[in-house]
C-alpha cells in the first residue's frame, strides 16, 4: 500500500503538484518511488524552459529502470531541486518532501483535470 | 573460479618494461626536432609499468574469474552459447588472413574476397534471401542496417509518410532502440496470452504509415508464430516490409527459411548461430540479408564475384556505409570454418537437436517451476518463476543460487510478457548428461528455495564476488583507476 | 553422429518419450507444411579438420601479404607474443556479456582496466567499453552532441578519412542531422571558413587528429569558438599516438573518440578492430554503450559491474540513445594487454619511431627529386607528397616488389592527388631502403 499524500494533486502519471496561488510545487509520488526502486540519477531541466501540461521534462533513473517525468501542469521552470543532483535517494527516502521543480502556472485552470488523493488512491495500489 | 584483487596499475613499478624493440637507426632525431613543442603532450601518459611475466599471470588470474562456454552450461535463453569449435580459431589465425591491409590491391586479395561471397552465398542458401552483406558488425547493427533499407526502400517509392515501425511487446530491446535510430517511430503492439502476435493488434496498427514490422520467430518465448504465413501477407498488403531479428536462426536450421516466411530483410548472428565466440560482449558480426527487390540499397563497400574474378565496388544507390572497412572479417572467416565443418549433411539437424534439448527441459521441470505456455517448444523456452511461490523466492534469487552450482544462469527478466521470466536455451550441442545435471541442479534449488529460503535469497555464497551494491556504482560512478585513487 | 552432436540413439528415444513426441518433426507441428525446407543447404559436404586446413590454407595463400607503407585508418603494427594465447583463454573468448558480474568479473575488471587506459591515452575523464570501430564510435559522439546540445547541425572538417565521412554521412542521413563540410587550407582546418559556419548558429563540430593527410594541428582556439557557439568539440584521434602529442583533453575537446586497431591489432582486412569513445563527466550519462564501475559485495569485496544501464536499450528501448548492445569487447582486451606490455615508455616509444621512420622516408623521398611536399604542415607517423610520378605504376611495381605504397589520394583543397603512406616501427632500414630504390629507379627510368 503505498502512502498517498492528502495535501496534493496527482497526475496518471504518478507526478503530484502542490498548488500554491500561480505556482506548483511538483514531485512523484510514494508509489512512483517504489516503483522505481533505488533512484540513482534525476535528469532536471534548466530554468527558465516552458513545458505543456503532459510534456517531458526530465527523468528519473534507477539501476534497472528509466522513467520519464511529465509535467502534470502546463508552466515555465522557475526553480530546481538541485540537492537531488547529489542526493537523488532523498525521492526514494522522502517523495513528498523532496521536490524536483517549482513552476509558474501558465494555465492555472489545469489544476481542475488532476487527480484528488482519493481518486489517485484508487490507481496507485 | 577464485577472488584475485588487484588491477594492473597496482603492479605497476617505476622503470619496468614489458615489451622490446629493435634498436632505433632513427634516435638522433628527437621527437621535438619532428614536431612543434605545443603539439607534443605535456605530462606523461599514467599508464602501467610491468614485467611481461606480470602481465601474463595478472591476466591469466583475472580469466579465472569468468565462466565461460567451456567452463560449463551456459542456458541463457537468446544467446544461443554453443561450443565455440577450435579450429575456428586456428583458421582466423592464419598470416595469410591477419596480415593483410584492407586497402590493398584487389589481386592480392582473392583468398579474402571469395571468403565473404561463399559465406554470403551459403547465408543465403540457408534463409532464403537473395544477398547478404557481411559489414555489420554485430545484431543490433544488423537490425540498424535492414532498418536503414527499409527507409530507403520507401524514399526511393516517394512513400515519405511511413514513418513507424511495428514491434511486438515481445521483442528485445534493441528492436525499438534500432528503429529510433534509424529514425522510425516505434509503434508497440500487444501479444495474445501464449506470447504470439495477436492478429487483430496488427490489423488495428497496420496503415499507410507503417514501414513495416520487426519479429522475431521463433518469437522471444521461444514459440513458432504460425500465422507467420498470414502476418506476412498482411504487412505487405498494407504496403509494408517484414524484418527478421535473426537471433532465434538456430531453431530453423533445418526446418523452414525466413525467406520463405515472407521475410524481405533480415540479420544473423553469426556470434549465436554460426558459433564465432561471445567474446565477454563481442566482437560479433550480423550479418543482412535482403529480398531480391531490396539488393541494391546493401551498403558499401560491396564484395562483387565476377566469373572467377573477384572485386570490392561502391553503388551510388546503396543506403551508405555503416562500417569503415567490411566489418569483422575474422569472424566471416570462423563462420565459414563452422558451414565447412558441418556441412550439408549436419546443418540441417541443428534446429532439430536444439529443439529437442529444450523440450527435454522443459518437460523435467515443469512440475517445479511455473510454465505459462505448455505446447512444443522451439529452442528455448519461459518459465515464470518457481511454481511454489510461498516463499517468495524471486527469479533473480534462483538464478544467483544456480551460480554456486557451476551452471551460468539463464536469461532472467526477459521477455517482460511475464514477471518472473527464465528464459532457457540449451543448444543442439549439449549432451543428455548435461541436461540431466542441469535439471538436476534447477531441482534443487528449487527445493532450496522452499526449505532454506534464506540460503537462495542471499545467493550466490561461492562465487568469486557474491551479490554487489549496483546502486552506489550508479549513484556514484567510479570509471577508471584514476577516479579510484581519489576516492580512497 | 556428428563430433558437435552428443546425442546417441539411446539419447534421442529416451528425450522423445520424456518430451511425448514421437520424432524430432513432430516437434515442428507449428510450422506451416506449405513452408517446410527440408532440402539440403547448398553448403559443401561436412570437412574434416585435415580437409579444412588445407582448404583454409589455399585461401590464406590467395592473398599477398606484403610490406605494408600505408596507413589511411590502418596501421601495421607488432603485437606482442603474450596478447594472442592470453585473449585466447577460454573464461574470455567465449564468455557472454557481464550481465551475471558475480562470474564475470574477469570481464569487468579488465574493461575497467581498459577504460582507465583509454582515458590516460585520451586525457578525458570517461570511455565506454567500446564500440564496434571508429567511424561508427564516430556517428555516436555526433548523436551525443545532439542529445547534449538539442541542435542537430554538426560541422565536419573535410580532413576527417572519407570513409569516416561516408559513415558519419549515412548515420545523419536516417537520423535527421544536419552536416555541414568545413574546408581546408594547405592541409589544415580552414579557420576561416569554420568561423563563418559557427556564425550561422550553434554547431559541434568534427575534426580528425592525425588528420586524414597525416597532418597535426593545435586545436585549443577552435574548442574555444565552438564552445562560445554552444557547440560540443569532437575530435577523431589516434589513440596510440596520444601517448606523445598533445592530447585532445588539453586542447578542450569534449569527446574523443576513434578506431583502437593501431593498439597493435593485426591489419586482419579491416576487421574485427574497435571503436573507443571517451568524453567529459558532464556528459557520461549521454555516452552510448556499456561503462564498467567499480563497487563493493555484500562482504565488502572490491568488484565492478555494468552501471548506467538506464541508458542501454534493454530498459530505455525506442527512448535509448543508441542501439547498440554487443560490441567489440575481447578486442578492447587487446589493446588493454598491449598497452600494459608497452607500458609508460614503450607507447612513448613505438610511436616515436613511427614518426621517427615517417618522417626519414619522407626526407629520402623528396631526396629523390622524384616527390616533393604538398603542405607546410607538422605530420605525425603518416604523410602525403606530391609527385611526378604515374603512382598507380609507382604502385604497381612497388607490388612487383612485395611492397603496398602510398594511398593515392585527392586532396582537398586542389584537384592534385598526392601520395599519403605512412610507416610504423615494423618497417626496417632494408625495407625503407628498398623502397626508396625502387622509386630512384622508377626516377631514372621516367624523369
Amino acid at each position: 500500500m503505498s502512502i498517498i499524500n492528502q495535501e496534493v494533486v496527482y497526475a496518471p502519471s504518478h507526478e503530484w503538484a502542490k498548488v500554491q496561488g500561480s505556482e506548483a510545487t511538483i514531485g512523484i509520488s510514494d508509489f512512483a518511488q517504489h516503483a522505481l526502486g533505488s533512484v540513482v540519477f534525476v535528469d532536471l531541466p534548466s530554468v527558465g524552459q516552458r513545458f505543456n501540461a503532459g510534456q517531458e521534462f526530465g527523468a528519473v533513473e534507477s539501476v534497472k529502470a528509466a522513467s520519464e517525468l511529465f509535467l502534470p501542469l502546463s508552466g515555465e521552470i522557475i526553480a530546481v531541486n538541485e540537492e537531488l543532483n547529489d542526493k537523488p535517494e532523498l525521492l526514494n527516502s522522502a517523495p513528498y518532501a523532496s521536490w524536483i521543480v517549482k513552476i509558474k502556472l501558465s494555465h492555472p485552470e489545469e489544476v481542475k483535470k488532476l487527480l484528488k488523493p482519493e481518486e489517485y488512491a484508487k490507481i496507485a495500489k | 573460479m577464485k577472488y584475485y584483487n588487484t588491477l594492473i596499475f597496482e603492479l605497476s613499478k617505476s622503470g619496468r618494461i614489458g615489451y622490446s624493440f629493435p634498436k632505433n637507426p632513427y634516435a638522433k632525431k628527437s621527437l621535438d626536432t619532428l614536431l612543434p613543442k605545443e603539439l607534443l603532450r605535456s605530462e606523461e601518459a599514467a599508464l602501467p609499468e610491468v614485467s611481461e611475466l606480470d602481465i601474463v599471470r595478472h591476466y591469466t588470474n583475472v580469466s579465472q574469474k569468468n565462466f565461460g562456454v567451456e567452463t560449463g552450461f551456459y542456458p541463457l535463453g537468446s544467446c544461443t552459447m554453443k561450443y565455440n569449435p577450435k579450429i575456428n580459431e586456428e583458421m582466423a589465425g592464419l598470416p595469410g588472413f591477419t596480415e593483410i591491409h584492407p586497402l590493398q590491391p584487389l589481386s592480392t586479395l582473392q583468398g579474402v574476397l571469395r571468403i565473404y561471397d561463399e559465406t554470403a552465398r551459403m547465408l543465403s542458401d540457408i534463409s532464403g534471401l537473395a544477398e547478404f552483406t557481411l559489414n555489420p558488425f554485430a545484431g543490433a547493427h544488423g537490425e540498424l542496417t535492414g532498418l536503414m533499407i527499409m527507409k530507403a526502400y520507401h524514399e526511393k517509392r516517394n512513400d515519405l509518410k511511413r514513418t513507424k515501425v511495428i514491434v511486438p511487446d515481445s521483442a528485445h530491446g534493441t528492436n525499438p532502440a534500432s528503429a529510433t535510430v534509424a529514425g522510425f517511430e516505434t509503434i508497440v503492439i500487444a501479444s495474445t496470452a501464449d506470447g504470439r502476435v495477436n492478429l487483430e493488434s496488427l490489423k488495428a496498427a497496420l496503415s499507410d504509415e507503417i514501414a513495416g514490422i520487426m519479429l522475431t520467430n521463433p518469437n522471444t518465448l521461444g514459440l513458432f508464430e504460425r500465422d507467420i504465413v498470414e502476418i506476412a501477407r498482411l504487412v505487405h498488403q498494407a504496403g509494408g516490409l517484414l524484418y527478421y531479428d535473426g537471433a532465434n536462426l538456430n531453431a530453423l536450421l533445418g526446418q523452414v527459411r525466413p525467406g520463405d516466411m515472407g521475410f524481405d530483410i533480415m540479420h544473423i548472428n553469426l556470434h549465436k548461430t554460426f558459433s564465432t565466440p561471445h567474446g565477454g560482449g563481442g566482437p560479433g558480426s550480423g550479418p543482412v540479408g535482403v529480398a531480391k527487390a531490396l539488393v541494391e540499397f546493401l551498403p558499401n563497400p560491396r564484395i562483387v564475384k565476377h566469373s572467377d574474378y573477384y572485386t570490392i565496388e561502391d553503388s551510388g544507390k546503396a543506403i551508405g556505409q555503416i562500417s569503415h572497412f567490411y566489418g569483422n572479417f575474422l569472424n566471416v572467416v570462423r563462420a565459414y570454418t563452422y558451414l565447412l565443418t558441418l556441412g550439408k549433411e549436419n546443418l540441417k539437424s541443428v534446429g532439430g537437436l536444439a529443439v529437442l534439448n529444450a523440450n527435454y527441459v522443459k518437460e523435467s521441470l515443469k512440475d517445479v517451476y511455473e510454465l505459462p505456455i505448455g505446447s512444443f517448444c522451439m529452442h528455448e523456452f519461459v518459465f515464470n518463476g518457481l511454481k511454489n511461490k510461498s516463499t517468495d523466492v524471486h527469479t533473480l534469487d534462483i538464478a544467483k543460487r544456480l551460480l554456486d552450482y557451476g551452471v551460468h544462469a539463464p536469461t532472467i527478466y526477459f521477455p517482460m510478457l511475464f514477471e518472473q521470466s527464465i528464459m532457457i536455451e540449451p543448444t543442439e550441442v549439449e549432451s543428455k548428461e548435461t541436461l540431466d545435471h542441469f535439471i538436476a541442479m534447477m531441482r534443487q534449488v528449487a527445493q532450496e528455495a522452499l526449505d532454506n529460503p534464506e540460503m537462495v535469497k542471499t545467493a550466490p555464497h561461492t562465487t568469486p564476488v557474491r551479490r554487489l551494491d549496483e546502486v552506489t556504482a550508479a549513484r556514484t560512478p567510479i570509471l577508471t583507476y584514476k577516479d579510484a585513487t581519489r576516492h580512497g | 553422429m556428428f563430433k558437435y552432436f552428443p546425442h546417441t540413439p539411446e539419447d534421442l528415444a529416451a528425450m522423445l518419450e520424456r518430451v511425448g513426441a514421437k520424432s524430432i518433426d513432430d516437434l515442428f507441428v507449428d510450422i506451416p507444411k506449405s513452408i517446410r525446407y527440408k532440402k539440403d543447404y547448398k553448403v559443401p559436404e561436412s570437412m574434416s579438420e585435415m580437409e579444412i586446413r588445407a582448404h583454409m590454407q589455399a585461401l590464406a595463400d590467395a592473398n599477398e601479404r606484403l610490406v605494408v607503407f600505408r596507413g589511411a585508418g590502418a596501421y601495421d603494427h607488432e603485437t606482442p607474443s603474450i596478447i594472442k594465447p592470453l585473449i585466447s583463454r577460454q573464461e574470455f573468448l567465449t564468455s557472454y556479456t557481464p550481465y551475471q558480474p558475480e562470474i564475470s568479473q574477469g570481464t569487468l575488471q579488465y574493461i575497467f582496466e581498459y577504460q582507465s587506459m583509454i582515458c590516460e591515452l585520451t586525457g578525458m575523464d570517461v570511455s565506454n567499453a567500446s564500440m564496434y570501430d571508429g567511424a561508427t564510435a564516430t556517428a555516436e559522439a555526433l548523436f551525443m552532441a545532439q542529445a547534449a546540445t538539442k541542435s542537430p547541425r554538426m560541422l565536419i572538417s573535410d580532413l576527417v578519412n572519407p570513409e569516416v565521412i561516408n559513415v558519419v554521412e549515412t548515420y545523419a542521413h536516417f537520423r535527421g542531422l544536419q552536416l555541414e563540410k568545413v574546408r581546408s587550407l594547405n592541409g589544415t582546418l580552414d579557420r576561416n571558413h569554420l568561423k563563418d559556419l559557427l556564425d550561422d548558429g550553434p554547431a559541434s563540430l568534427l575534426v580528425q587528429y592525425p588528420n586524414y593527410l597525416g597532418i597535426v594541428e593545435d586545436f585549443t582556439e577552435v574548442a574555444q569558438w565552438v564552445h562560445e557557439h554552444q557547440g560540443l568539440f569532437i575530435m577523431n584521434a589516434n589513440p596510440s599516438l596520444l601517448s606523445v602529442l598533445k592530447t585532445p583533453r588539453e586542447m578542450g575537446a569534449d569527446i574523443a573518440v576513434g578506431d583502437g586497431q593501431p593498439l597493435g591489432i593485426p591489419l586482419s582486412f579491416g576487421g574485427p578492430y574497435f571503436g573507443y569513445l571517451t568524453t567529459t563527466t558532464p556528459l557520461v550519462r549521454k555516452m552510448p554503450g556499456r561503462i564498467v564501475g567499480m563497487t563493493k559485495d555484500v562482504d565488502g569485496k572490491r568488484a565492478f559491474v555494468l552501471t548506467l544501464q538506464a541508458r542501454e536499450q534493454h530498459i530505455r528501448r525506442e527512448k535509448a540513445n543508441s542501439n547498440i548492445c554487443s560490441n567489440q569487447s575481447l578486442m578492447a582486451l587487446f589493446a588493454t594487454i598491449y598497452v600494459a606490455a608497452l607500458g609508460k615508455q614503450g607507447m612513448i616509444d613505438v610511436n616515436t619511431r613511427c614518426i621517427q621512420a615517417t618522417h626519414e622516408l619522407y626526407d629520402r623521398l623528396i631526396k629523390t627529386g622524384a616527390f616533393h611536399a604538398a603542405f607546410d604542415a607538422p605530420f605525425a607517423h603518416e604523410a602525403v607528397l606530391l609527385s611526378d610520378l604515374d603512382m598507380v605504376k609507382l604502385n604497381d611495381r612497388l607490388l612487383k616488389k612485395g611492397m603496398l605504397g602510398g594511398l593515392p589520394v585527392k586532396l582537398p583543397d586542389s584537384k592534385k592527388t598526392g601520395w599519403l603512406f605512412a610507416v610504423t616501427e615494423r618497417r626496417t632500414p632494408a625495407q625503407i631502403d628498398a623502397l626508396v630504390q625502387e622509386v630512384e629507379m622508377m626516377a631514372h627510368e621516367v624523369l
